[in-house]
């Protein structure tokens, strides 16, 4: 009964599927174990730092799940999927910083610090509720998913597409990151929100608590997959991939292609959210920068160097990408940008099917039979 | 060494010796007054400057402009003041009153007369007094204006003096309003009602807060005279007013404008390479700032010729960029067409490597790139309404980059076939169209005028590594809002953006006008979702 709940049929031909949800069943299983259990001397401890970092990861790879559903099988080439995960990072910032309470800098029980340096008075409106875990959790997918819908609603009616779509995505992020930069917003302006303390009365900076966040974000990661799966799987999934193929036949054939696009666009956008707000308990930190049109470009390259159409491709390419990044920008910072700048135009141009593709096409095994004789 | 320093100080004094003596007695007592200059203490120099000025008016002029100019110095052993010219071999020593060369001194043996902000100010208002009866009408109008900054009841006789003499129209006129603004605080208030009736629509700004102050100060007004001052004052200021604020909407349209010129010549490369290819060339705004890179380096490479160093960077910057285009292409775009999202990856990657590049090697630093002679300070039409000359630069640049690009496409075999690539691809090779050929040189042609436009912008902002990264978002939404593959609709997409931007920017602060210019763009794409002049037939459809 519980591996039907883990493994559920959906899954009976997805071998890439089956092998990420058992991976991650078996790291939410062992790693907080060997950081909290395994004594630090141990050549098994896994340190609070890695933990940190892999659960970063996979909530990155949550958010190109999100973007390879709407790319992958709608065709739709969002450049501002970065715009929803910021969102559902801010509306989980929100809730953080009201845990702060007055162990702030100016140690002001009602007000978070930047608004007290501001000489503001009273919590704007939109603050209100944030105190309320449940209220923020609501928040998290509905702020995102309100906006995509209000936006997706308003542009596939009108039959935007294609580039032109890409480019009032990145229209939208570029906004947001403007607007978010203003203090008057009452979002911390350029600062963002940071310094949290404790969330749902955990300490965020105790080892079990992000032992704790590194699970959720895995199960996160696996509800989410397992999701999409069902919906790609689906009769709507299957008008979804015959509007990426050819949109126009669709339409022709009496489908609402706007509502198939629409659903799916909204849906992928409160996944991104989730992402988001896995992310910043985790990092400590959420500021504009996130709303940056090139991190949502980045997050398309995660999904584009996986493979797209495949959502576990996504989630390889997110967690290779963002490993290389850790380690170049560790080792080798300048080459970095040299290092992710090529393996864009390589994957373009010698890997259009990504990863995943590759090794599917066997052209792997052909590669080795080649170079051998 | 030391030899050469005392045959130095021999000459010196014996030229100076000679000149002091030869002189007459009035001159020798002109250089002694002005031998005080050379005081350590500001207010000592301040004193020695009003007993020069008002001793001798006529001649302590060149004196007061050279001061103005850091020219003046004085000779560390005999404190004697000369003016200076720098040359190769040291400076050239002036005397102050014959302008004959005296001597060349090494910098050691000079110093220069320095001044603090409340003598500059001093000293400014001094020669404006001195040069209002100068022989050049220019200077003449000059000092007018630069007293009417401050109207004083002294300056007021001046003006007055002045007046009687003038005979230059527009001279006079300004001279009138400095004597009706001072003439405001007329006892008489008779000439009060006539002064104010004519500054009625003055451009003046500090008329204006006069008027202001003085119909503030009026209060309950009782007699028939005081009613008529007030209307009259009131009527006065609700023109200028009016007039003040015609002008500097016409100064904002020009600012919009030249932003608009900015953002046409960044996007229209952008709009070229989409229309004929498909393709979307993230690495454009890398192209712009290669572009000012290379103006950056044949100002390195020509140091002595700033001024001549645009001309030969504008198409520097095209051949260099032009040629990083057709390389780009050839090795990887071409590989990708018919797939326009993957190109947009391609060339995200490509435009982070060009960045990196750039860092290594230039640094991540901001480059100083200088403005020639020519393009710096500003027309000043009223004075509500002046414009910078780079500005007027940049506008006139991008109508001429217009007016060849559209003969480009329309009147040369190169652009007939480039049309006709851009509208039907198959069609064009069947006729025998190379069309390889022309997507090369197309890209090549978009990454030139990125490069061109990238020299213009080195004029405007800060050259860096991060340049084109800002501007390629507001290309991007130049081109969509224009409709893709169309050169006016670029052109009037850039404009209208640009004035736009300027005319919310006042009411709303830069970022919150920024915003609302995107969500407009987001919004109008709903109306049309192929821009403004949208193609059509065939290519409207893929």
């Amino acid at each position: 009964m519980l591996f039907k709940l883990i493994f559920p049929k959906i899954l009976d031909d997805d071998l890439g599927g089956r092998i990420l949800i058992g991976a991650l069943l078996i790291s939410i299983l062992t790693i907080p174990a060997l950081n909290v259990l395994v004594p630090e001397s141990s050549a098994l401890h896994v340190s609070s730092y890695t933990v940190t970092l892999l659960g970063k990861y996979l909530t990155f790879a949550l958010l190109a799940i999100a973007v390879d559903l709407v790319w992958g099988y709608l065709g739709i080439l969002s450049l501002g999927h970065g715009a929803f995960f910021a969102l559902g990072g801010y509306a989980m910032g929100m809730y953080l910083m009201r845990q702060i309470g007055d162990r702030g800098v100016y140690g002001n029980p009602m007000l978070p610090d930047f608004m007290v340096f501001l000489n503001w008075d009273k919590l704007p409106w939109y603050w209100h509720g944030f105190d309320n875990f449940a209220f923020a959790a609501i928040m998290v997918m509905l702020v995102p998913g309100l906006l995509a819908f209000i936006f997706g609603w308003l542009a596939f009616r009108s039959r935007v597409t294609g580039v032109y779509l890409s480019i009032i995505t990145q229209a939208l992020t570029y906004a947001l990151l403007l607007a978010f930069f203003l203090n008057d917003l009452g979002f911390g302006g350029n600062n963002g929100l940071t310094d949290f303390k404790d969330i749902l009365g955990f300490d965020i900076q105790q080892n079990t608590t992000r032992s704790a966040l590194f699970a959720c974000s895995a199960i996160a990661l696996a509800a989410g997959y397992i999701a999409c799966k069902y919906i790609v799987k689906s009769r709507l999934g299957q008008v979804a991939m015959a509007i990426r193929d050819s949109e126009t036949r669709v339409r022709s054939l009496g489908y609402r292609d706007e509502y198939v696009k629409l659903f799916l666009f909204t849906i992928s956008a409160v996944l991104a959210g989730i992402a988001g707000a896995l992310y910043v308990p985790q990092v400590g930190i959420i500021n504009p920068g996130e709303f940056s049109p090139i991190n949502s470009i980045v997050i398309v390259i995660w999904v584009a160097v996986g493979g797209r159409g495949t959502l576990y491709g996504a989630v390889i390419g997110a967690i290779l990408v963002n490993y290389a990044k850790t380690f170049f920008t560790a080792f080798a910072p300048e080459v970095w940008l040299f290092a992710l700048g090529g393996l864009f135009v390589f994957v373009t141009v010698f890997l259009p099917t990504g990863i995943v593709g590759f090794i599917k096409e066997k052209k792997l095994t052909r590669f080795f039979l080649l170079t051998k004789s | 060494m030391y030899r050469k320093q005392i045959l130095f100080s021999v000459a010196a004094s014996m030229l100076l010796a000679i000149t002091s003596t030869s002189a007459f007695g009035e001159s020798a007592s002109f250089k002694s007054a002005a031998q005080n200059l050379s005081a350590k203490k500001y207010s000592e120099k301040q004193s020695a400057l009003e007993k020069l000025v008002n001793s001798y008016p006529k001649k302590s002029t060149s004196i007061l402009e050279a001061v103005l100019d850091s020219r003046l110095y004085y000779v560390r052993a005999t404190k004697e003041i000369v003016f200076i010219e720098k040359s190769a071999e040291g400076y050239i020593l002036f005397d102050i009153e014959t302008e004959k060369t005296v001597a060349t001194a090494p910098k050691s043996k000079i110093k220069k007369i320095t001044l603090n902000n409340k003598l500059r100010r001093y000293v400014k208002n001094k020669l404006a007094e001195l040069t209002l009866h100068h022989k050049n009408p220019k200077k003449r109008l000059q000092a007018a204006k630069a007293l009417l900054k401050n109207i004083t009841p002294e300056r007021k006789t001046m003006l007055e003096d002045a007046l009687n003499s003038e005979n230059e129209s527009n001279i006079q006129k300004v001279l009138k309003t400095g004597i009706a603004m001072a003439e405001l605080d007329h006892p008489d208030i008779e000439k009060q009602i006539q002064a104010a009736s004519f500054l009625s629509g003055t451009l003046q700004r500090n008329a204006q807060t006069l008027l202001v102050k003085k119909l503030d100060s009026l209060g309950d007004v009782e007699t028939e005279n005081q009613k008529t001052l007030k209307s009259t004052l009131e009527n006065t200021l609700q023109k200028t007013n009016r007039n003040v604020f015609i002008n500097q909407q016409v100064e904002n349209a020009l600012f919009g404008l030249s932003l608009g010129s900015v953002l046409f010549l960044a996007a229209v490369g952008l709009a070229i390479t989409f229309g004929v290819m498909g393709v979307i060339n993230l690495a454009h705004g890398e192209m712009i700032m290669l572009g000012a890179y290379t103006t950056y380096v044949v100002q390195l490479l020509m140091p002595n010729y700033i001024d001549l160093s645009i001309i030969v960077a504008i198409p520097a910057a095209f051949i260099v960029a032009g040629l990083f285009g057709i390389v780009i292409e050839r090795t990887i775009i071409r590989y990708l067409y018919g797939r326009p999202l993957d190109t947009l990856l391609a060339t995200f990657g490509l435009s982070l490597i060009l960045q990196q590049l750039v860092r290594s090697v230039f640094s991540p630093l901001n480059r100083a790139v200088a403005t020639p002679s020519w393009m710096s300070g500003s027309l000043s039409i009223n004075p509500s309404l002046s414009v910078t000359y780079n500005r007027i630069y940049i506008i006139i640049f991008s109508v001429i980059v217009l007016v060849v690009l559209f003969l480009l496409l329309k009147k040369t075999v190169y652009g007939l076939h480039m049309r006709a690539v851009t509208q039907d691809r198959n069609m064009a090779k069947a006729m025998g169209i190379k069309s390889n050929w022309i997507d090369a040189l197309t890209f090549g042609l978009g990454s030139g005028i990125a490069g061109m436009a990238g020299v213009a912008l080195s004029q405007l902002t800060n050259v860096g590594p991060n340049m084109g990264q800002t501007y390629i978002v507001d290309s991007f939404m130049v081109v969509v809002f224009g409709g893709v593959g169309n050169l006016f609709g670029t052109f009037l997409g850039g404009l209208t953006l640009g004035v736009a931007n300027k005319f919310l920017e006042p009411a709303f602060g830069a970022v919150l006008a920024k915003i609302l210019i995107l969500v407009f763009i987001i919004l109008f794409i709903q109306k049309r979702p192929r821009g403004m002049f949208a193609l059509k037939g065939r290519a409207a459809e893929d």
